[in-house]
């Protein structure tokens, strides 16, 4: 699956496709991949603060629970609603229909910190080598 | 996102299957120290290798687990009145192996003298003397030198074949159809927890079970741990089972089908602090077979009271209870822990195995599970989870010996 270019992706395989102020937040196909079948989604509620690098929500497998880190801070101004009973589009969707959260960015400037698709993908790519070693 | 799976690392122990994992492309993990399939995405990944168990056919790799032999042998000066093979067994398992006809197996547990659990196994009954112990793979070291420290005084030889079989499970409601295409063994012959010897994929005298831990019809396979063999029998396997949508399927699958027919897991319902009774074990412990290790224990614990049970937990609020999620009673006083918990693919909801206090064991008893500081409520109700329907005039189900 494509890593869409004008997202901007963490090394704990979040991706932030940000418009203006507003972000929006999910994770990513690398990410969807590992966890396996998605059956639970947890996400903070509308007016929630986010905060750089701290967990937001959670996403569980069958096999295993996963934290989601925030990208950056801000003030949440939707969940995805479709996740809680189609938490399988996950699995489907990751970089599309299965967006987690979007936020009111309080920084936008933090965002060129992260890496665009290229070096996500680079980084995965070593990611691979290491386990397959 | 983080995982809570730990990456596969190069000191980890590999069964002569592995590389043929890797190369299925198997998301590995480490289990138990064993560098081991957790799911195939070409299988279509854990819950669709579930599914294919309960519907049709699945094939696992289990060489991770350990076997003992337990055999005559004549040692020159120990006294005439030692006891052999059987007299071994009986002193260090909790089932009363003199039960046990030729062919046949049954499950049973090794014990510390607490009454406690060293490990849980399946015995054979090989020969008339010659008995085969299935082990757990995370224990298995220990579990050796356990049964070799407690049949020293007993005229039998202890052999560790764990390294010398590959050991395959074929699991599912066609899994008789698949293993009979390649074996001139009778399969119809053999009845749940029962075994034979018969050529399978060419190989001769190959130990055939009807055993498994999936709560469904299956058989499980013994055959030379070389890694050539090992794959031409895999890759025979998978071919005769094309024709009925045989998968490979992983520890993951293995797990959810093994929790919803509540069989035991060692470290999670069964471990060194938990006691048969507590466990619910009842029926696989003979204590009138005579003495055994555990005993004493097990009958002073009978006489006093349970403090904690074993039982099924359905949720009721969302949210999925893991391993060790605090179960609470309904003033929100943490009552007891769940022992293994997960969504279940077959019945699409999510379950748990807990140990609670006897007075809150009750079938339909409110409880909660705290889930990341949340209390969700969850209700008792009746195990197994599932349980497959009997076929009429089909030889599984036959009571446990």
């Amino acid at each position: 699956m494509a890593y869409p270019p004008q997202y901007r992706y963490t090394k704990e395989h979040e991706w932030i496709d940000v418009k203006g102020d507003v972000a929006t937040i999910g994770i990513t196909d690398y990410a969807q991949h590992e966890l396996g079948d998605v059956v639970f989604v947890e996400l903070p509620k509308v007016g929630a603060k986010t905060a750089t690098g701290k967990s937001f929500g959670t996403v569980e497998s069958v096999k295993a629970v996963s934290e989601i880190y925030a990208p950056a801070a801000g003030e949440v101004l939707e969940a995805n609603s479709v996740l809680q009973n189609k938490p399988e589009t996950i699995n489907t969707d990751p970089h599309g229909a299965a967006w987690l959260i979007k936020i009111k960015l309080a920084n936008p400037a933090e965002i060129s910190g992260l890496m665009n698709a290229a070096a996500y993908e680079a980084f995965i790519a070593d990611k691979a080598k290491e386990t397959s070693a | 996102m983080e995982s809570v799976t730990s990456p596969a690392i190069t000191e980890l122990r590999k069964t002569p299957l592995n590389a043929l994992h890797r190369r299925l492309g198997a998301k590995m993990v480490n289990f138990g120290g064993w560098d081991m399939p957790v799911e195939y995405p070409s299988s279509g990944g854990l819950i669709a290798e579930h599914k294919a168990v309960r519907g049709t056919v699945g094939l696992f790799d289990v060489s991770h687990m350990g076997d003992i032999r337990i055999h005559s042998r004549k040692v020159p000066g120990l006294p005439a009145q030692a006891g052999g093979p059987l007299a071994a067994v009986q002193h260090i398992s909790m089932n009363d192996a003199s039960l046990l006809a030729l062919g046949q197996a049954h499950y049973s547990a090794m014990l510390d003298p607490e009454g406690t659990f060293v490990d849980d196994v399946i015995v054979h009954r090989l020969g008339p003397d010659d008995y085969l112990l299935v082990i757990n793979a995370g224990t298995r070291e220990k579990d050796i030198s356990w049964v070799r420290q407690n049949t020293r005084e007993f005229d039998c030889m202890v052999e560790d074949l764990s390294d010398a079989n590959t050991q395959l499970a074929i699991q599912g409601p066609r899994a008789v159809d698949v293993v009979q295409k390649l074996t001139d063994a009778n399969l119809a012959g053999i009845k749940n927890y029962w075994f034979t010897h018969g050529t399978v994929c060419g190989l001769k005298n190959t130990l055939i079970a009807r055993t498994g831990y999936t709560g469904e019809d299956g058989f499980e396979i013994y055959v030379p741990s070389d890694r050539e063999t090992s794959e031409a029998v895999w890759a025979k396997v998978i071919e005769a089972g094309r024709e009925f949508g045989i998968v490979p399927c992983g520890l993951g699958a293995r797990n959810t089908l093994r929790l919803e027919a509540k069989m035991a897991l060692y470290g999670h319902e069964i471990s060194d602090k938990i006691n048969v009774w507590e466990a619910g074990l009842d029926r696989y412990c003979k204590m009138e077979k005579g003495d055994f290790i555990g005993r004493a224990a097990l009958q002073r614990a009978k006489a006093a009271d349970l403090t904690r049970t074993l039982v099924g937990l359905e949720m009721i609020d969302r949210g999925i209870a893991r391993d060790e999620y605090r179960v609470c009673n309904e003033a929100g006083e943490p009552v007891g822990v769940v022992t293994s918990g997960s969504p279940s693919p077959t019945l699409c909801k999510n379950i748990a195995l807990a140990y609670v206090p006897p007075a809150l064991s009750a079938i339909g008893t409110s409880l909660f599970v705290e889930i990341r500081a949340q209390k969700c409520k969850a209700q008792v109700v009746p195990t197994p989870f599932y349980k497959r329907a009997k076929k009429a005039a089909a030889p599984q189900g036959t009571k446990p010996v």
